[in-house]
Formats: structure tokens, sequence, C-alpha cells
């Protein structure tokens, strides 16, 4: 039997009897429920031992679920392996189903049939919709047309029709987002950097704020001379470029640290999940007291 | 012996390094180690800025993230629903991506049906869940909130809700909180609601540590408070939790600090290695390995 064979057939069977004896001697990944004003709320222990509580069969199988393909996902730090594909194909084509049925009913259903054939969508699908339509409400024809056309690129034939939608789209996107650029990146951030060297606060010298300004005030500068190439980058162009690099490398650093800081904030969840919800070596919300 | 440890660092397989991060996450996790945390100014700004509502404000919670980033903002969505539902605000929820509304949906029932069950819905909170369209929705319903939504998310005409008959647009909201884990998120909502409308949209937010260095610069004129990952999301805790929590706060709204332990083990060993590995390179060069 080849070494890593014999790891993976090691880890599954300790893994496996870990599982077994833990679902025997409790309930792991057990969720119970009980109905409160109507609604089916999650349990306490203490509720279950009272009797208030059911077994929820669908919530206990999606945790065992969760559970399950978590550590498919996570098998992928070991190697590339059969379970980190399926998680990984399963992931994907939910996530374009779900889209697709959230796209239908957000915005397909309420914002365009709904404005243009009210009655009709609010008799089948939307009973709160106003049967009336709105003042001009035919100007929802036109995104009816190129939604149409968008999707032409499928037909055999015309492709090109879907050409003019996409165009449209592509415009004005960069239309939208070109405006919210220059107002809130390149004038706003223009005017925020216009700070007072010398910071007084009621006729004191404000040292630690003024210093915190004139450190922006060189920051901005001297990136800006790094990035400027039309000058070659010597002498005391050189120097003040060196020093825009320090800035962007201690910017790039700090990134990295909230980078670093998020994805271990994601694993924790995810251990906690397991740790908790799934296997009950942990409770620290107190869900499991009485059990 | 130095030179057996060069030569086991030099060819360390990196999957001994995914066992060690393992170790240090589920480690803490396991024992439930706590460290304290001291607010900084960041947090402090946010706290302020939602103390400073009187009780019937308006506030839009964008809850623009998903369960891929819950992980690190969960923790800050839960204490911002514990925030508002202790001033007696009036909550308008909405997202901007399709998963958004079970993130809604969990602060929702989680939160504000569990532990404030005298708040109504429709007087004093209300889901009008995901529209497609990105930084458009925002464009949009920054002057005619009716433009996009013409009912809630549970599908009643938006002008039968008692809490919207009166808002005809983002505008009309005191405040704004953006919990954001990618696009479209907070730098949307600053560019297109907070810097054209700088007397009438204030928004103060919560993001992930991979967003938070390209939030800084709108701080403090376009972004008067950020919660920077789950280290901002533990010091905001903290302050909602001291003034909110009575004497044995629930540990739901203690997530984010306890999240913290396995981040300051998995920081350490982060620094260790990034040390080794200097160390390792550094000796490479000085023995001619590597050039």
């Amino acid at each position: 039997m080849k070494r890593e064979t014999l790891i993976w057939t090691l880890l599954l069977v300790l893994g496996g009897g870990f599982l077994a004896y833990r679902a025997m001697s409790s309930g792991v990944g057990s969720i119970y429920v009980q109905e409160i004003d109507g609604v089916e709320r999650e349990a306490r222990g203490v509720d279950v031992v009272a009797g208030t509580a059911v077994l929820s069969w669908s919530r206990t199988g999606g945790t065992w679920v969760a559970a399950l393909f978590t550590l498919c996902i996570f098998s992928f730090l070991y190697k590339d392996n059969p379970f980190y594909k399926f998680a990984e194909s399963v992931v994907i084509g939910v996530s374009a189903a779900y889209w697709m049925v959230v796209g239908l009913w957000s915005v397909i259903i309420p914002n365009l049939l709904g404005k243009i054939f009210p009655a009709w969508v609010q008799s089948w699908a939307m009973p709160g919709l106003s049967p009336l339509r709105e003042q001009g409400w035919f100007w929802n024809i036109i995104p009816l047309v190129l939604g149409v056309m968008l999707l032409w690129r499928l037909a055999p034939k015309g492709g090109w029709i879907a050409r003019w939608p996409l165009a449209l789209i592509i415009g004005t996107t960069a239309g939208i987002r070109l405006v919210g650029f220059m107002q809130a990146d390149f004038l706003s951030q223009i005017r925020n950097s216009i700070l007072p060297l010398v910071v007084t606060i009621d006729g004191t010298f404000d040292f630690w704020t003024s210093m915190q300004n004139g450190l922006m005030l060189v920051g901005i500068l001297t990136c800006l001379v790094y990035f400027f190439f039309s000058i070659e980058h010597k002498g005391v162009v050189g120097k003040v470029a060196n020093v825009g690099i320090w800035y962007l490398m201690i910017t790039f650093g700090a990134a990295f640290g909230f980078t670093v800081m998020g994805r271990i904030a994601l694993l924790a969840q995810r251990l906690e999940f397991l740790f908790d919800d799934w296997l009950w070596l942990i409770d620290p919300a107190g869900k499991r007291i009485g059990f | 012996m130095i030179d057996i440890m060069y030569d086991i660092l030099k060819n360390l397989d990196r999957r001994w390094i995914f066992l060690l991060m393992f170790l240090s996450v589920g480690i803490p996790i396991l024992f439930q180690l706590q460290f304290p945390e001291k607010p900084t100014g960041l947090a402090k700004a946010v706290f302020k800025e939602i103390e400073n509502l009187d009780e019937g404000d308006r506030v839009l919670l964008a809850w623009d993230f998903e369960p891929a980033t819950e992980g690190e903002l969960g923790p800050m969505a839960t204490a911002f629903a514990l925030h508002c539902c202790k001033k007696k605000v009036k909550m308008y929820f909405l997202s901007l991506l399709p998963v958004g509304p079970q993130m809604i949906d969990e602060t929702i029932s989680g939160i504000v049906e569990k532990d404030f069950p005298d708040l109504v819905y429709g007087q004093d909170y209300v889901n009008l869940g995901y529209k497609s369209g990105y930084e458009g929705v925002i464009k949009v319903i920054i002057t005619d909130l009716r433009g996009l939504y013409s009912t809630d998310a549970r599908g009643t005409n938006i002008d039968q809700i008692p809490m919207c008959q009166d808002v005809e647009s983002v505008q009309d909201m005191d405040l704004i909180l953006s919990v954001s884990g990618s696009y479209p998120g907070t730098k949307e909502w600053v560019q297109y609601a907070a810097t054209p409308y700088p007397d009438k949209v204030r928004i103060v937010a919560g993001c992930t540590g991979v967003q938070s260095p390209l939030l800084y610069p709108y701080i403090p004129e376009q972004l008067p408070g950020l919660l920077g990952a789950i280290k901002g999301a533990a010091e905001y805790e903290k302050l909602v939790v001291k003034k909110y929590g009575g004497l044995e706060p629930d540990p739901i709204y203690q997530e984010g600090i306890r999240r913290m332990g396995p981040q300051l083990v998995a920081h350490v060993l982060m620094i260790v290695l990034i040390v080794v590995g200097n160390i390792v390179y550094f000796m490479q060069r000085a023995r001619g390995e590597r050039t």
C-alpha cells in the first residue's frame, strides 16, 4: 500500500470512528426545534429535556451536509482530490441556479412584468402589488426589448443583435462609475488632503494631529513623485521616490495584515461550526445546557 | 544542529504549515481563549454615530455580505442590530447581493424577533430584500426609493407599510449602516450616496479586512466611522455590550470578542513563520544557494 493511501485510509477510519462514537454517546449534529408564536425556532437543551422541542430532520441533515462539504473543501489543503472536485462543482451549480431564480423573482417579475402587466402579476405572483399601471409604465418596454435582444446570442443566427444592449450596458456602467470615482475618489480626496500642518486646539499646539497631517502630506507627495515617470528617478527625485516606495510598502504590508486577519476569521468561523454545531465539542452560546 | 534545522526548514512541506495554522486556530477555539479588547477611535466613532440617534429615527441597514464573509461580518451585523433595537430606531433592511436576504433573515429572526418581540414588522423594522443592479440600485434609490422597491421582501405593497409611507428616498434616512463583504458594498454607498449628498446622507460601516485599506482614505469626511474586520467588530461589541449587554450578556453578542482569541495565536504563528522564512532565505543567500 502506498504511503499516501495509508495516511488517507487511517485518517478516514479514525475520523469515522470518532464520529460514530460521538453520535452514539451524544447527539452530534442534531438540531432540535420548537414552535414559538407560529414560528419554528432552534431549541435549547433545556427545552429538549422539558419535552417542548422535537428533532428537526431537515436541519440536522443540513448541518451534516454543511459539515461534510466543509471537510471536502478543506481536503484540498492536502492535495487535489475527487471530494474537493465534487464539493466545488456542487457549489458552482447551486450558485448559478440560485442567481437565476433570485434574478427572476427579484427583478424580472416585480420590476419588469410587474410594471408592464401589474394586474396579471398580482393575480398569480405578487398579491401585494397594485393592479394599476403607474404613469409612464410604457418606458419599461425598452428594457424588455433590450433583454430579448441580449438573449438573442443563444439563437443560431443573428448573434450580433446581442451586441447592441451589451454596448449600452458597458457604456452606462462606465459612465456611472466614472462619475462616482471622479466625485468620491478624485475631487473629494483632493479636498480631504488639504489639511493644516500646524494644528492648535484652544490655542494649544496639538503635536500628534500635526504630525499625522504632515506624514500624510509627505506620503501623498512622495507617492505621486514615484508614479511620475516623465523624469528619470535620479538624484533628489530618486530619493523622494524612494520615500514613496517606503510608504507604498507599508500600505501593502497593512493590506496583507488585514487580509490575513480576514482569512483567519473565516477559518475560525468554520472550525467553530464544526466544533460547536456539528461535533458538540464546545458550546459557547450555551445552546445545549441541560443535555 | 543548525544545519539539520536549516535542511528541515528549507525543504518543509507546506502542508505542515497548514497543520500548524489549523492547530493555532482550532486549539484556542476548543479552549475558548479570550483576550481583553480596548476600543479604538474608529469603533468609538461608529458607536457615537448610532448613539446620537433619537428614538424613531430612520436607519438603513445595508446587509451587503454573504456566507463567504459571514465569519468576519456576522458579529458586527449582530452588534449593529442590537444597538439599533436598543436605541428604538426604525430599521430598513436591504441588500445588494443575491444571498444578502438570508443574512437579513438571520438578523431578524436571531436578534430582532428573538430578543425584541415588542418590535412590530412594518412599524419598527422592514425587510426590503435584494435588488439586482449593483451600484445602479443606489443611484436610483438615493432619489426615488419606489423606483425600484414597489414591495418589501414579503410581497407587501410598500405604500401599505406604515414606516415606508413617508419615505421618498434614501436621503430621508438619518443614518446608513453598511456591512460590506464585497462589490457592491460600502465603497459604492460612499461613492453614490454619501459623497454626492454630504449634507443629507451620513454613513458608517463595517467591512472585511480585505476591503479596509480601500476604505480608510474616505475617513473621516466621507465615512465618519469604520469597523475593520473582526478586530473592529470585537471593539464595537465591547462598547455595545458594556452599555446595553447587562450583567450577563448573551454570548451571541460576543462572537467577535470570542474570535479574537484564535486571531491572536494565529497572528503570532504568522509572525514566527515570516521571521523563520526570512532567516532561511538569508542563510540560503549566505551559503550561495540562492542569488
